[in-house]
């Protein structure tokens, strides 16, 4: 056992952070700046991030380890980077499953509206609403047919105007009945690999969550130094020391949970894999609310702002916890696996 | 990065697993029973004996000398055999390892180590909790020996102890940090120490004690570390004493979780809404805290080491064993029929957490300050 990362995962993390760094939004005003926008798209495009769940060869291997992909989510998400990675790795790694080839375009995935599951398609249509997720630039999503004991994929063209509760990651809702159109070639994807996704889904989502916790943080500690009443700064009261304190400690465990469901991804077996994702995506979604709202608390007045960032990290969160199931949803994953309830 | 076994670590894990099955002395937990201390002494041996005690520590005290992921592979083996934790004793030794010279770490580690001396702690007193440097036990020199005056509490295991690890006052005229010494102090002195127990919430009466000194003597050769080196030694236990890793305390939630899972799935009835989600609370934290310790061990070979990151893993623990305080009393009931209350225990010890070893509020500031940087007032 050897937890840390590696010296590359390490050298992915800080090229990652040196992207988010020079083009990331850095207030809610840089968020509507398209240049800056575009230049963080095309870096992140030409990074190879999106690509990392494509499969090496015909062995049908990723590229990467969930790890790296979960390594990139959480820098992004501390950044409140805006553009789609999540989503588009999601879709690759469909495609790798499937022995499909990779995507020509941007491509994500299409959910149910409550984001529960992937699309269900049937006689080339959509069997109801769905949403394209973090569809930043994407021309299409991967909707789900569903077959006999095997799944095979659909695309979706992503055309509407976005929804955007995550200010960051804007949804595409798609219409009942919208063409469905067949992937041809590759093979269906049976259970075990599609519990294996759901694994990266989840993982990814926590990623995302540990990484928003842990810039939240660190916005409302800067904001509790330089913040004066009473003629000090608010960040030497204990009553906001001690919520901050509460608020870093819920990141640092859930960041524990968070890498070992990213490892357990590739490394376990399907079910256990699922199991791994359900305990942090209920740790760290239940954590990543707690904690956004304390950043919007210890900015007080400002934070009820549109223009504190502290709401950007909390919609962010939302979105990532609705990803395949919040703590709910995910609890029950983890009694069901304990042979509890299961109805 | 990998949370998986390497082949010497899986032959390990195998060799412990094997060895449980003839050497689960079944004894419940310390925290619920007092039958737990009366073969405490023999569970440590027996695992000492066996070489899986002291994994993490040097050799040439006792240890085995491996990595700390072997502490890991114990308390995960112990927790899945339903075996009692291992004995947390390792601030003694790392305290002891760390400040003693040559001398005090011959003569006392090895029997710390290998379970045939028992020890107590002699730091908090009945106005020195939390604020621990304003203590007034004093240690006043007398030829070779010290002569020791005072009243310590929460001496856990004070009535089992041969030493008590003692820190006193040896210099009054220097700031409170400075003038404290510690003492590894013979427990046998009738009449000039007296120990009584204190008995719990849970009504367990052999981990809590109180101990009056008065006029006990200690061989100036028994301090630990240089005059004044009290208040850096105590800040090395405690430290350790905040790290779930060192403590073994994992393994007691694992345990206490799934008694609790196998209850639920014997009786289904008894899981209501709530306490569904209490026990799949206590699943999930305990699961996030075995990852956190194996993160936290990991980051060891890097050489990080007892920072304020121990306050941290300590809010952590302590939250971990409250949630699975909550979800046993709630699933075991209280005992109101007069039947097994072994889960109500483990919930009423649960509060304990929160204070021993420094309050979650002392660790709440330490977080606050010395990791996110915030100033002290």
């Amino acid at each position: 056992m050897d937890v840390r990362l590696s010296p590359e995962q390490q050298a992915l993390r800080d090229s990652v952070r040196q992207v988010v760094e020079h083009h990331g939004p850095k207030a809610v005003g840089q968020l509507d700046d398209d240049e800056r926008k575009g230049k963080l798209d095309a870096a992140v495009a030409a990074s190879g991030w999106r690509e990392l769940r494509i499969a090496i060869d015909d062995s049908r291997q990723p590229l990467a380890s969930a790890v790296e992909a979960a390594v990139v989510a959480e820098e992004l998400g501390r950044a409140l980077a805006d553009a789609s990675f999540v989503g588009p790795t999601l879709a690759a790694d469909l495609r790798r499953l499937a022995g499909i080839d990779p995507a020509a375009g941007v491509e994500t995935v299409a959910l149910t509206t409550d984001l529960a599951t992937l699309a269900p398609a049937t006689g080339g249509s959509l069997d109801a609403a769905a949403l394209a997720i973090d569809a930043s630039g994407a021309g299409a999503a991967l909707a789900a047919v569903p077959g006999d004991g095997a799944t095979t994929l659909a695309t979706v063209a992503v055309t509407a105007d976005p929804v955007l509760v995550d200010l960051t990651r804007p949804g595409v809702v798609l219409d009942p009945g919208a063409a469905a159109t067949p992937v041809e070639g590759g093979r269906p994807i049976g259970a075990d690999d599609l519990t294996r996704w759901q694994a990266l889904a989840l993982a990814l989502a926590c990623a995302d969550l540990v990484g928003v916790m842990r810039g939240a943080v660190e916005l409302s500690t800067e904001y509790a130094k330089g913040r004066q009443q009473y003629g000090v700064v608010i960040g030497s009261f204990q009553a906001v020391q001690h919520l901050l304190a509460d608020a870093f400690v819920l990141m640092e465990g859930s960041r524990s949970a968070a890498l070992h469901a990213a490892w357990a991804v590739d490394a376990l077996e399907p079910a256990e894999a699922l199991a791994a994702a359900a305990v942090a995506k209920a740790y760290s979604a239940r954590a990543a609310r707690t904690v956004c709202e304390t950043a919007i608390q210890v900015h007080g007045g400002i934070g009820n702002t549109w223009e504190c960032l502290a709401h950007v990290y909390l919609r962010r969160a939302l979105l990532s916890t609705d990803l395949l199931g919040g703590t709910g949803p995910n609890l029950a994953r983890v009694l069901t696996h304990h042979g509890i309830g299961g109805n | 990065m990998d949370f998986g076994d390497s082949p010497d670590e899986a032959a390990f894990r195998g060799r412990l697993r094997e060895w449980l099955v003839d050497n689960n002395p079944g004894l419940g937990a310390s925290s619920t029973s007092d039958e737990y201390w009366e073969g405490q002494a023999g569970w440590h041996q027996s695992l000492y004996d066996a070489g899986f005690f002291g994994m993490s520590w040097p050799k040439e005290i006792g240890g085995q000398g491996l990595g700390t992921v072997y502490e890991v592979i114990v308390d995960e083996e112990l927790a899945a055999a339903g075996a009692p934790p291992r004995p947390s004793l390792g601030y003694l030794v790392v305290g002891i390892n760390h400040h003693g010279n040559d001398d005090i770490r011959t003569r006392f580690l090895p029997g710390i180590v290998n379970g045939r001396d028992r020890w107590c702690q002699g730091f908090s007193e009945p106005d020195a909790g939390s604020d621990l440097a304003s203590l007034r036990t004093r240690a006043e020199r007398d030829g070779d020996d010290f002569v020791i005056t005072g009243h310590k509490v929460w001496t856990s295991y004070s009535d089992q102890a041969e030493w008590c690890l003692v820190l006193a006052r040896t210099d009054h005229d220097v700031p409170k940090h400075k003038g404290i010494s510690a003492f590894a102090v013979p427990m046998d002195q009738p009449g000039k120490i007296e120990q009584r127990p204190l008995p719990m919430i849970n009504g367990v009466t052999r981990e809590f004690g109180e101990v009056i000194f008065d006029g006990a003597r200690v061989p100036a050769a028994n301090m630990i570390g240089q005059p004044g080196e009290g208040w850096p030694l105590a800040m090395t236990v405690v430290s350790h004493e905040r790290e779930p890793g060192e403590l073994g305390f994992v393994s007691r939630y694992r345990k206490t979780v799934k008694e609790l899972v196998k209850a639920a799935k014997a009786d289904p009835g008894r899981l209501d809404g709530d306490s569904a989600s209490e026990l799949a609370w206590a699943i999930v934290e305990t699961e996030m805290l075995r990852l956190h310790v194996s993160r936290r061990l990991s980051d060891r070979l890097d050489g990080i080491n007892h920072g304020p990151e121990g306050s941290v893993d300590k809010l952590l623990m302590t939250w971990t064993e409250q949630t699975v305080g909550h979800a046993a009393v709630d699933i075991a009931g209280a005992g109101h029929d007069g039947g097994d209350d072994s889960m109500f225990k483990t919930y009423l010890y649960s509060r304990a957490q929160s204070v021993m070893g420094g309050t979650s509020q002392i660790q709440r500031n330490l977080v606050a300050q010395r990791i996110l940087g915030l100033p002290n007032r």
